[in-house]
């Protein structure tokens, strides 16, 4: 009993580390700022993106979930929302940001991402 | 933050595949008149062009050296949202198919086990017959849950959980702890050798026919979305080379020549050129009453032609019509977050790992104190645990509702700019209201003629003060000669005259001698005016401003001049008033007239004399006590008390307004809107914290009862089906529910 519940506790940190703690290493944008980001299986891909501070930042989704979760992609911080159509891609447009991290996530919050401004 | 609008066009390329490709495509666009910039970008195949060049005349540039371009953004909001609807269909029979398979053998297994027949494996023989359910399980996983697993895994390995990975894994526990049953049943003590396939069948079956369902309530919640949408006519007869032709919206171009018929949608902004007619902008203002447009008059994208034939000059196409701009602000609206959904989104974002810890922690206290069997308790509690707990209810609640509100809001006219303005209007205790256009039409008018002398008419009065008044820059004559106008009277001209400070004015026409202006003049030039002082005086009582006329120093007659008070103001003042908000007025008139107003429409309390740059300060002393201010006006000159106002509510006749420059814009001049504005608001809220409290009651009590904490006193536990069916059926209430507030109506006007 005691190894099933030292395995349990060891689940429960792996939980907190893995989807908490870490860090993904970030995708960094072209050197125009532009980055792609496509939908699928349920997530960005890449999630954390990195773009330049002061000045716009182009992002292009791509949505290959058929999920209508997918369809919607929010900016909040910048009061941006578009709707992705299936199969085609988008480019949303980013005013010049200043340095700071702002997520970005369908509308449940179910598909996450994050943008880093550097 | 808002983004800036660029002349920058973006298409996608086919065929290149070279670096000279680039050269060769970027010198083709370069070459065009009016391109100041084009950039390919090989790795991405787009193309980025600066400048005012039409789409079209770029991608025949690409096509004629020889590749394939198509624009990123060209699809009109109309064809994306047909296929949209095809999507979603499609994605919904999809799903029903999942549906039925799953269910197909969820049910009889769920049927067997309640009408007594044993899920457990005691004989070789319920072994085999077990593998083979199992197996059959496995393949309806494969068929009709796939997309949980796939989402899950790749969610997992993006250090990311959301609904895919409970859902993955309580059927999978389930799915897994069943086949150990039947493949190692003495690894398991006796009690424990319940098989739980149907649970892993009927959740997949019922949580995508939760989905399914989902996305049905879901394309309802779109409908205001979709009837603007619907407002965008398709096509245009533009006169060009002096024919007149049809051709498709997006080819119109600035200032070309549009010609309407009766029965005709306008098709892009414009300014009328020739013809009048008279427009219904119902669909857009909410005003019932068609308006009047000749020569001059500005008409707008979406709007119905009623009587006339017109030709008009195109002034806004495609995304800069008002007609675009406000399908493009309401979307974005019905996406905002209003603070309230803010601590939601927080929870939504630990959610789904705290949800497996607690599944976790569940089995270990279940292993641990738990009665025999407690390896079965513990997978029951783990599985309903994770399959109880619902995130898109939490996730959902505020956005569903938001996105109905300000649809409805925007069926009324009224543009709610983004969530928290939502909030905010929902919670106003103070209303300011600007008198002159937004209590009043804004415009003085002729109100009344009280004739002294009976050899006058009433025209012939207008028509020689018309004409005395006409070189006069002063507001109160305008009025007079605008009044002359709309009486097609015919002015004639006047001699010797004079203004004469402080008084009024002085003419001479057709010898006699004319006098217009207050007591004074009046007085000073010997005019007897007996008792039609007392008559003046009760016009000035009234909010008007009486002026005498005289002629060769005889009285003829008192025209009162007055900005007229809207004819729906006081009743909606009134509504307002009812629902709670303490209304002010605010004006720079001079507090005799604005006293005046304020009585008739039914307000106490009162700013006059204010100067515009004081307006603020008034905002800010009512903040100042605590109020939340709503502060409404014309958006011009209002601006600043505006932005300091808790919620700044422009006011806007026709579809001429300045969308970006407050809160909410009501699209009509009537405060009706207003009063709609503040109704829906609050609709909206109460219809959110439903939601949200329905969302969080529904974890708070479904994990914990999940985990079995009802066991010990009542020997309870969660069945993993009804867990299922529970999950499935909470998001949906939340989505229902927020279609419910599509049957809200203000209240009658």
């Amino acid at each position: 009993m005691m190894i099933i519940n030292i395995v349990g506790f060891l689940f429960i940190g792996l939980i907190v580390w893995w989807f908490w703690l870490y860090k993904p290493a970030e995708t960094e944008a072209t050197k125009e700022n532009r980055i792609k980001v496509v939908v699928n299986n349920g997530i960005y891909q890449p999630a954390r993106i990195k773009v330049k501070a002061g000045t716009p930042a182009l992002i292009e989704f791509v949505r290959e979930d058929t999920s209508p979760c997918g369809a919607m992609v929010l900016f909040p911080d910048f009061e941006i929302s578009e709707e992705l159509s299936l199969k085609q891609s988008k480019l949303i447009e980013l005013p010049a940001m200043v340095a700071g991290e702002y997520p970005f996530h369908c509308q449940m919050q179910m598909y996450k991402g994050l943008l880093i401004v550097e | 933050m808002k983004t800036n609008k660029q002349d920058t066009t973006e298409l996608v390329i086919e065929g290149a595949s070279c670096a000279s490709c680039v050269g060769k495509i970027e010198t083709a666009l370069k070459n065009i008149n009016g391109v100041n910039r084009a950039e390919m970008n090989l790795a991405l195949q787009t193309v980025s062009v600066d400048g005012s060049v039409a789409t079209d005349v770029l991608i025949k540039a690409i096509e004629a050296v020889g590749y394939k371009a198509k624009s990123t953004n060209d699809a009109s909001d109309d064809e994306l949202l047909d296929e949209k609807e095809i999507a979603d269909q499609k994605y919904y029979s999809g799903l029903m198919n999942k549906v039925w398979i799953a269910l197909g053998l969820g049910i009889p297994m769920m049927l067997y086990g309640m009408l007594g027949g044993p899920m457990t494996v005691e004989t070789n023989l319920e072994r085999v017959v077990w593998l083979f359910i199992g197996v059959l399980c496995a393949g309806i996983m494969y068929f009709s849950g796939k997309h949980f697993y796939v989402g899950a895994w790749k969610s997992l390995v993006n250090h990311n959980a959301n609904m895919d990975t409970l859902i993955a894994l309580g059927t999978g526990t389930a799915w897994l702890y069943s086949m150990i049953v039947v493949l190692f049943p003495m690894a398991l003590p006796e009690m424990a050798r319940h098989v739980y396939f149907e649970a892993t069948a009927m959740i997949i079956g019922l949580i995508n026919l939760g989905l399914a369902l989902e996305v049905k309530a879901k394309g309802r919640t779109s409908e205001a979305i979709k009837r603007l949408i619907g407002l965008q006519e398709k096509t245009a007869r533009v006169v060009r080379d002096n024919k007149e032709i049809d051709i498709a919206i997006e080819q119109v171009l600035l200032n070309d020549i549009v010609r309407i018929r009766p029965g005709g949608k306008i098709p892009v902004d414009g300014i009328v050129m020739q013809g009048h007619s008279t427009i219904d902008e119902s669909m857009l203002t909410g005003e019932p009453m068609p308006v009047e447009k000749v020569t001059g008059d500005k008409v707008v994208a979406g709007t119905l032609n009623k009587s006339g034939s017109i030709l008009f000059k195109a002034t806004h196409i495609g995304k800069d019509t008002a007609l675009a701009q406000i399908i493009n602000m309401v979307k974005r609206a019905q996406n905002s977050k209003p603070p309230i959904g803010r601590l939601a989104d927080v929870i939504a974002a630990y959610f789904v790992p705290t949800i497996m810890i607690i599944s976790i922690a569940s089995a270990l206290i279940w292993l641990n104190w738990g009665p025999d069997p407690t390896v079965a308790f513990a997978v029951i509690s783990a599985t309903t645990v994770l399959i109880i707990a619902c995130p898109c209810a939490l996730g959902l609640a505020t956005p569903m509702s938001v996105m109905v509100g300000i649809g409805k809001a925007a069926e009324a006219g009224v543009l709610i700019r983004n969530g928290e303005a939502l909030q905010t209007a929902s919670k106003i205790t103070s209303m300011i209201l600007d008198k002159t256009g937004t209590i009043t039409e804004g415009a003085p008018k002729v109100t009344d003629v009280v004739i002294a002398d009976d050899s006058y008419t009433e025209n012939q009065i207008l028509t020689t003060l018309a004409s005395l008044e006409k070189g006069s820059e002063h507001p109160l004559a305008q009025a007079i000669v605008d009044s002359a106008v709309e009486r097609k009277l015919e002015l004639g001209e006047v001699s010797d005259f004079q203004a004469i400070t402080g008084m009024g004015v002085q003419a001479n026409i057709d010898d006699k001698h004319l006098l217009f202006g207050n007591k004074k003049l009046m007085l000073t030039n010997e005019v007897a005016l007996n008792d039609y002082v007392s008559q003046a005086q009760d016009l000035a009582d009234e909010a008007k401003t009486p002026m005498y006329f005289a002629i060769n120093k005889k009285l003829v007659a008192i025209v009162a001049v007055a900005d007229p008070i809207k004819q729906d103001s006081i009743a909606a003042i009134k509504r307002l008033q009812m629902s709670g908000i303490q209304v002010v007025m605010i004006t720079g008139d001079n507090s005799a007239t604005a006293n005046a107003v304020a009585k008739k429409v039914g307000i106490s309390q009162v700013y006059s004399e204010v100067l515009p740059e004081d307006k603020s300060r008034k905002v800010a002393e009512l903040q100042a006590q605590g109020e939340i201010v709503g502060m409404t006006g014309d958006g011009i000159n209002d601006a600043p008390a505006l932005a300091l106002a808790n919620v700044g509510f422009a006011i806007g006749t026709g579809t001429d307004v300045a969308i970006e420059s407050a809160d909410i814009t009501l699209m009509r001049g009537s405060l009706h809107g207003l009063a709609d504005a503040i109704a829906i608001s609050k609709a909206t809220l109460s219809n959110i914290k439903q939601n949200l409290f329905g969302a969080f009651i529904y974890n708070a009590a479904g994990v914990p009862l999940a985990a079995g904490v009802l066991y010990p006193f009542f020997g309870i536990l969660l069945n993993p089906v009804i867990a299922g069916a529970a999950m499935a059926f909470s998001s949906l209430t939340v989505v229902s529910n927020a279609n419910r507030l599509r049957l809200f109506k203000a209240k009658d006007h």
